[in-house]
């Protein structure tokens, strides 16, 4: 049930080696790997779901996010994420914390690429978990500072239809 | 006080030096030096390979002088780790061979790294620095 490390990421610096060839920006790269990690997404949840054999589905959004935050962090990278937090200024927003994500291990961000990070692979699961649990969101990674320490963040923010839904459940 | 590393070499299998890396002062040696000293070397050790009289050919392996020591270490692929160091310096092999799984760790695993081109790759740089420091 565990793949060796070098190989996933052999074959993840070779999908993001065949993107560049297919993009001329940086954003459109973060587009094509979050495209990528989409599918994968889809298919844990429902994985992970049938593993667990006989849990209730989450229908709130802390509950999703805790979700995916402990079981689906646990079965693709072996432990939780560090932090789930709310954002302050937006109510909508939901932000997933990571200090070194699992697909970032091996790989430098070259200087003129800006910031670029190779997260958006995680971003776009993120957001195929979402989508398949119905709580439609708009999921980006950001690199972050957090006292002179780069960080991932994944930036999760709901769409209108389910933070309607999430008052009315009260 | 232990003997220290002074400066580590990568050289391409074509003979192009593709990392410089200095652990103290490097006053004597400019860029085009290194560059020169590295495709020297590169021939230097072709040479030695064809001079060798029996057994299976390795090269140079390491200079011994009174004032460095130089140890290569050659992969399968044709790169040459090469470290200068202090005259009484030990494990060089040892530590050249841990370089190298960094190498094949953080640069060939990286996706922006072409292979055989100059080595820029943030996380290479810091671990080489952390595992020389510990040494």
């Amino acid at each position: 049930s565990e793949v060796s490390l070098s190989a996933f990421c052999f074959l993840f610096s070779e999908m993001v080696q065949y993107y560049q060839t297919r993009v001329n920006t940086t954003q459109e790269l973060e587009k094509k790997l979050a495209g990528a990690g989409y599918g994968v997404g889809a298919r844990m949840l429902e994985l992970v779901c049938f593993r667990e054999k006989g849990s209730k589905r989450e229908t709130r959004i802390v509950g999703i996010l805790s979700y995916i935050k402990d079981n689906i962090w646990k079965a693709m990278f072996g432990k939780a994420a560090d932090a789930l937090e709310r954002s302050t200024e937006r109510e909508d927003e939901y932000m997933i914390h990571e200090k070194e994500p699992l697909v970032n291990t091996y790989v430098s961000v070259p200087k003129d690429f800006g910031h670029l990070n190779c997260a958006s692979f995680v971003a776009g699961a993120v957001h195929g978990i979402l989508d398949s649990a119905d709580f439609g969101a708009r999921v980006t990674a950001h690199t972050t500072q957090l006292a002179s320490e780069t960080r991932t963040t994944i930036l999760v923010k709901f769409s209108p239809e389910v933070m309607e839904r999430e008052r009315r459940l009260g | 006080m232990a003997p220290k590393c002074i400066t580590l070499f990568i050289v391409n299998k074509a003979g192009g030096l593709i990392y410089t890396r200095h652990f103290s002062d490097p006053k004597h040696l400019g860029v085009n030096e290194c560059l020169r000293l590295a495709s020297t070397f590169h021939s230097m050790h072709a040479i030695a390979g064809r001079l060798t009289p029996a057994g299976p050919v390795t090269g140079i392996e390491s200079v011994e002088a009174d004032t460095f020591r130089l140890q290569c270490f050659q992969t399968p692929t044709g790169i040459k780790f090469i470290m200068l160091a202090e005259p009484m310096i030990s494990n060089l092999d040892s530590l050249l061979r841990q370089i190298y799984s960094l190498y094949s760790d953080y640069v060939l695993k990286n996706p922006f790294y072409e292979l055989d081109m100059p080595i820029q790759c943030e996380l290479f740089d810091v671990k080489v620095q952390d595992l020389v420091a510990a040494k």
